[in-house]
């Protein structure tokens, strides 16, 4: 494959140095930009302050947490299919967390939030382990392969949904809830996004073996790293977090596959210090799409997810261009 | 061990009666091919007759009668042009593609067309979709899908690193870009819009309009009866672009000729009936299990047959049995999805 | 005759092919040899014309490969790369009788069928004619890629390793055929072979081939000295002589 993630050169470079801090100070401004910039005006009316606490803070919250994870998530792809053109949107991972909600929704109408979640990461496992099983079982010759058939499998999942959806009258319900939006993320309900935080944590402490596994089972064992529990423990992390992101924030199209992409065009393959870098980027690109969508058509709002589809598909698409140049 | 006896040169070869490269060897395996094929004619023609008669309300023979027949004649003979166009232009472009995991359905056709057809409802409310019907603006969809990929082709498969994976891929994301406005714009619209605008987002057989007929027929005769001829230079891209070029024939141009095809095909079936994402799918894998031979010659006519015996077939249970044609194409959209997973936990390789 | 004038492909500005001045003799076996990565598939694929030239012209018996038909050309060399995958299921017979292709387009006569019989019985396939590739082992198999070229008639003939993962005595036994082929029906066979002393036993004529340019062409007995494939491959190699001519020793 010619698209293979070079392992990390352990020590190569420092965790933390000055442009690393440059960039984090970047992130801080467009995230104090999402506190400030909204059609509610939180510093003249007179219950701006609480309007800021129910509305604001958790929205530049969970934008933080959803950016760095779904950028994460997609590393973590990469790394064990060792491809780099997979994320959960080009493998199905998000419609499958799709299905699991919907069917969780229909089988338990007045489900918590919690419920929901399980559910959908529940499916997001199985769907992510039923695309790695088919990988493993193919030989490829050309890395442009894995996507095509990922985004094959997710629009099965989607045609199930959408099926199931049609039957219980939920369409257009299923359309909003897919559509990923901050609009609705309001203090008492964006509390779950808390725990892809961990997974951000345990990504950063484990990545390395993550790039061992997917150098295949054979070189993963030579070097004495049990292959099937590394790959459990990310489809794991993975599921996680498309699941708990796709109830709380809704679909987040191409995230996963630009950021990383981006890091490792501009650094190189280094994966340790590129981790945090990746965590910025996403931060950044999901707070400027919310941003732009929140202020293209004041007052009304634009999804997140569609400025990220375009953008997203735009980014990917000269991706592409550019891999082809370079073989 | 076979190898051992080849091995010995002096093994006189057994005077043989016939040696012959056709593409059913032994009269055993011809004699299942057209036996299939009889099969699949037969019920082809049983549940194209009973769509058309079973179950008419008014007394044979009466004026009344007559106009039923018409009126389910015309959804035969949609089904029958959707099966031509979806069972010729899948089993082309997975022969061209090398890759039979792939359905031309996902280079955009569909996303372009649910992003149009949400679009004018969006901007038009509910005239927007009568200002799509009409037969200029069914060649205009046709002219706007066919534009689409052929640009798509010109941009991705000229100069020096055309490559088809990434055309398959750029295809997808520019749908899947697509589809995230449309997603958008439904959000946008009354659940009243979204009912009108969810019927023209499935397949659907008795939505075609019997004034389309006379263009589509044409555009999906001409466009087979093209590929049919090219049938035997399809026989040699199976075996990729090096065996291609290596036995003479222009691999670049030859692809080129059959993707425009196929999306001659593919647009009038969409534009005709809506988005039929997996049915292509679904018939061309029964096909090459019917036929069991690498001719296209003999493969194509088992498809077109087989896609049209699965979705009358459908059709007439649906209707007479479970009272639901509503949810045909739907159904074997799930059938055909379901199929695509178990055929690439099955494959060996892509 | 094969004759390569100025010939060169770039990829990146370290990876290049040529420039590559080279006349191949008609008649008799060519190998070409050289360490990994040194261009001799690249150049054989080039000559096939399965790859585009960036500058210089490559002519096969006076046809100029870029400028020809690719149909015309095809009935005067036929190409075999190494890899070989094909999503139809083919028996042997079906798959030599596509090297008719080229003069029946496909529409095969009793003239055809005789040439695919021969070609079949010549690489002593007889018996497997009616059997699917997926069902032979890798030796057979990498015979009916040969007889299908073969088959296609055409006076060159181009083999990118064809004895690759093929053990010993499949190895010879296609080399065998193939000096056959070159000397009972009058083909020129270009031959891209790994193991120098298959080359040195077989072969007319010896290619050497590092970085991308010709270090040395002639007869055998001119590649095949320890100075030559010293510099060739990079290692220490000495040419001794073996029961059946010169044999490289280099480990």
């Amino acid at each position: 494959m010619t698209t293979a993630v070079t392992p990390a050169r352990p020590g190569s470079r420092t965790l933390f140095d000055w442009k690393l801090l440059l960039g984090t100070l970047a992130v801080l401004a467009l995230l104090v930009g999402s506190l400030l910039i909204g059609v509610y005006d939180v510093f003249g009316a007179e219950d701006g302050s609480q309007m800021f606490a129910i509305t604001r803070i958790p929205r530049t919250i969970a934008l933080v947490l959803a950016g760095a994870a779904m950028s994460m998530c997609g590393l973590v792809m990469q790394l064990l299919t060792q491809n780099r053109f997979v994320e959960p949107t080009t493998t199905g991972t998000t419609e499958w967390a799709g299905l699991g909600l919907l069917v969780t929704m229909i089988l338990f109408p007045s489900a918590s939030i919690l419920t929901r979640m399980s559910g959908a990461v529940i499916a997001a496992f199985l769907g992510t382990m039923l695309f790695f099983a088919f990988l493993r079982q193919v030989s490829l010759r050309s890395s442009l392969i894995v996507p095509i058939v990922g985004i094959m499998l997710g629009a099965v999942v989607g045609s199930v949904s959408t099926f199931v959806a049609l039957q219980t009258d939920m369409l257009q319900n299923l359309g909003i809830w897919f559509a990923g939006s901050f609009t609705t993320v309001l203090r008492g309900q964006y509390e779950p996004l808390w725990i892809v935080a961990a997974v951000g944590v345990v990504v950063f402490l484990v990545a390395d073996r993550f790039t061992v596994a997917g150098l295949g089972e054979e070189i993963a064992t030579t070097v004495g790293v049990s292959y099937q529990r590394v790959v459990l423990l990310g489809t794991v992390l993975i599921a996680l977090a498309t699941g708990v992101v796709t109830v709380v924030v809704g679909n987040l199209p191409f995230l996963g596959l630009i950021v990383p992409n981006i890091v490792s065009m501009v650094r190189g393959d280094d994966l340790r210090s590129n981790l945090p870098w990746v965590c910025l980027l996403g931060i950044a690109i999901v707070t400027v799409c919310d941003l732009i969508g929140r202020t293209i058509i004041m007052p009304f709002e634009v999804p997140v997810s569609l400025i990220l589809g375009v953008v997203g598909a735009a980014v990917f698409i000269i991706l592409i261009l550019r891999q082809r140049r370079h073989g | 061990m076979a190898e051992l006896t080849t091995a010995v040169r002096a093994t006189p070869t057994p005077p043989r009666t016939v040696r012959t490269s056709a593409a059913l060897p032994g009269t055993r395996r011809a004699r299942r091919y057209w036996l299939v094929l009889i099969g699949l004619a037969l019920l082809a023609a049983a549940f194209g007759i009973a769509l058309v008669v079973w179950d008419n309300p008014m007394p044979v023979g009466t004026a009344g009668f007559w106009r039923i027949v018409a009126l389910r004649s015309k959804n035969v003979l949609v089904m029958l042009i959707v099966a031509f166009c979806q069972a010729m232009a899948t089993v082309a472009f997975q022969t061209v593609t090398t890759n039979r995991i792939v359905t031309p359905s996902i280079l955009g056709f569909e996303s372009l067309y649910v992003a149009v057809q949400t679009g004018a409802i969006y901007l038009l409310g509910a005239t927007g979709l009568t200002m799509l019907t009409g037969v200029p603006q069914f060649i205009g969809q046709i002219v706007l899908m066919v534009g689409l990929a052929v640009a798509l082709y010109g941009w991705l498969l000229s100069g020096k690193h055309g490559n088809l994976h990434v055309l398959l891929l750029i295809g997808i994301i520019i749908g899947a870009g697509l589809g995230s406005v449309s997603t958008f714009l439904q959000r946008l619209l009354t659940p009243s819009e979204f009912d009108l605008l969810t019927a023209r987002l499935f397949g659907s057989i008795s939505s075609a309009d019997a004034d389309y007929l006379p263009i589509a027929v044409p555009l999906a005769a001409g466009a087979g009866l093209l590929l049919w001829r090219r049938a035997r230079r399809l026989n040699v891209m199976a075996l990729g672009r090096d065996v291609t070029t290596g036995l003479g024939l222009n691999h670049r141009r030859e692809l080129v000729v059959v993707l425009v095809l196929v999306a001659v095909l593919m647009a009038t079936s969409t534009a005709l009936v809506g988005p039929m994402t997996f049915l292509g799918f679904l018939v061309a894998t029964l096909a090459y299990q019917f036929a069991d031979t690498h001719d296209h010659r003999h493969v194509l006519p088992v498809a077109v047959l087989t896609g049209f015996v699965v979705l009358s077939g459908a059709y007439f249970v649906m209707k007479n049995l479970f009272y639901a044609q509503g949810v045909v194409s739907i159904i074997i959209e799930l059938v055909g999805g379901v199929t695509f997973l178990v055929v690439i936990l099955r494959k060996g390789r892509l | 005759m094969i004759t390569l004038d100025g010939v060169r492909k770039d990829y990146t500005s370290e990876v290049r092919i040529g420039p590559v001045d080279l006349a191949i003799p008609a008649g008799g076996i060519t190998a070409l040899i050289g360490p990994n990565g040194a261009g001799k598939s690249t150049l054989l694929t080039l000559i096939g014309r399965l790859l585009g030239l960036d500058a210089g012209t490559i002519e096969i018996a006076g046809y100029d490969v870029a400028r020809t038909r690719s149909k015309d050309l095809a009935k005067v060399v036929s190409v075999l790369r190494q890899e070989n995958h094909f999503i139809t299921r083919l028996t042997v017979r079906q798959l030599v009788a596509f090297g008719r292709f080229p003069h029946s387009k496909g529409r095969l006569t009793a003239v055809d069928e005789e040439m695919i019989s021969q070609a079949i019985d010549f690489f002593e396939l007889a018996d497997l004619e009616g059997r699917y590739l997926d069902e032979l082992s890798g030796g057979q198999r990498q015979r009916a890629y040969v007889a299908m070229v073969l088959c296609q008639d055409t006076e060159f003939v181009l083999l990118d390793e064809p004895l690759n993962n093929l053990d010993m005595r499949h190895s010879v036994q296609m080399m065998k055929h193939l000096h056959r082929a070159a000397a009972e029906l009058g083909r020129t066979i270009v031959i891209v072979l790994h193991d120098v002393n298959f080359a040195s036993h077989y072969a007319d004529y010896i290619c050497a081939v590092k970085d991308g340019a010709v270090v040395e062409f002639g007869p055998c007995a001119q590649v095949m000295t320890a100075p030559v494939l010293t510099e060739v491959f990079d290692t220490p190699v000495q040419v001794i002589d073996g029961p059946n001519g010169p044999l490289a020793v280099y480990y």
